[in-house]
């Protein structure tokens, strides 16, 4: 099934939302993995793997919104993914969106914060994105049953994941 | 030396307020504020409207306890040092956050080890007062739960996710 090292982006906002996308690195490991974020001084804690900057959108200053659409629209057009995966918020969700036109695979990966609802864009991005992870076990499906706990789980096809919430595990 | 940290969002007034008013009583100055932006006066204290990553992490591991909102990276930095931390919840009704998943976080994270939580800012001087005295939980790993770790590096190199 597998090709030679899917070419990943991981992408979300500064904080939390980075925080929580880092403790995922273990899950990159062999792929040719990018890291986008809105902070420039992010790059040293993925160091040596590929970090681009992206600005941050606001909801509420249209302008930077905009740019911040635009240099997403291009590092996902420049990298060509074959996989997008985010934590959230903004710019992870137009990633994803971006990604899935251009034929990536998408995860939405929602924060751990949200242990009552999932979050707004993650009730988005679950409308389009392949699969749809909620940290909590009472806002999701489970991913894996718990009697399947060996290595040769049987798989589901991701055109049956989309549209649903599942569970699979938190970052902490 | 106590760290007092808002995160990279908004100011929390209701919470540095108090522990202000708490460090002057008490004659503490070891402490650092990492405010973002604030009206209260800091003077003679050690702040910050916002720290770089890098020196956020130094922070943090100078810390003996850490006093916050409730923000995961905050909280996962705390967990990741085993270090004490005592939690002010963001309210929405007040502007100080987009919704009320602060107060969510904090019922949902209540009891873990070394996680203290103020539910208002009057509770927050008892907990201080304590605070030479709160323990940090067990450090975590760097990484989150095999099963995520295992979902994750499926659908990314195989495009399928585990079923049943």
């Amino acid at each position: 099934m597998s090709r030679a090292r899917p070419c990943v982006l991981a992408i979300s906002s500064r904080g939390g939302h980075w925080t929580q996308l880092r403790r995922l690195r273990r899950a990159f490991a062999g792929c040719n993995i990018t890291w986008a974020s809105t902070d420039r001084d992010l790059a040293k804690e993925v160091a040596p793997d590929q970090f681009v900057f992206v600005p941050d959108a606001s909801r509420w200053d249209r302008v930077k919104l905009a740019w911040s659409i635009l240099s997403v629209l291009w590092l996902v057009i420049r990298l060509r993914p074959d996989a997008i995966v985010s934590t959230g918020a903004a710019p992870g969700f137009f990633a994803l969106r971006f990604g899935k036109l251009l034929g990536a695979r998408t995860l939405w990966l929602d924060s751990f914060a949200n242990s009552e609802e999932l979050s707004l864009s993650g009730r988005k991005a679950s409308a389009f994105a392949d699969l749809t992870l909620t940290q909590w076990p009472h806002l999701g499906e489970p991913l894996v049953a718990s009697s399947a706990a060996g290595n040769e789980v049987p798989r589901r096809s991701l055109a049956r994941t989309k549209g649903h919430v599942y569970h699979a595990g938190a970052v902490v | 030396m106590i760290l007092v940290t808002v995160g990279s969002q908004l100011p929390f007034d209701r919470l540095v307020a108090p522990v202000a008013a708490w460090a002057r009583a008490r004659n503490v100055r070891d402490i650092f504020f990492q405010h973002g932006g604030t009206t209260v006066d800091l003077t003679g204290f050690e702040h910050a409207a916002f720290v770089p990553p890098d020196e956020a992490a130094r922070l943090f591991d100078r810390a003996d306890a850490i006093v916050a909102h409730v923000g995961m990276g905050t909280i996962l930095s705390c967990l990741e040092r085993g270090k004490p931390i005592v939690v002010l919840p963001r309210k929405a009704s007040l502007g100080e956050t987009r919704n009320e998943h602060q107060s969510a976080s904090a019922r949902s994270l209540e009891g873990r080890r070394g996680l203290f939580i103020a539910w208002e800012p009057s509770e927050l001087a008892a907990l201080l007062d304590q605070l030479s005295e709160l323990r940090g939980g067990e450090k975590i790993g760097p990484d989150a739960s095999p099963e995520l770790i295992a979902a994750v590096r499926d659908f990314v190199w195989n495009g399928q996710a585990p079923g049943q």
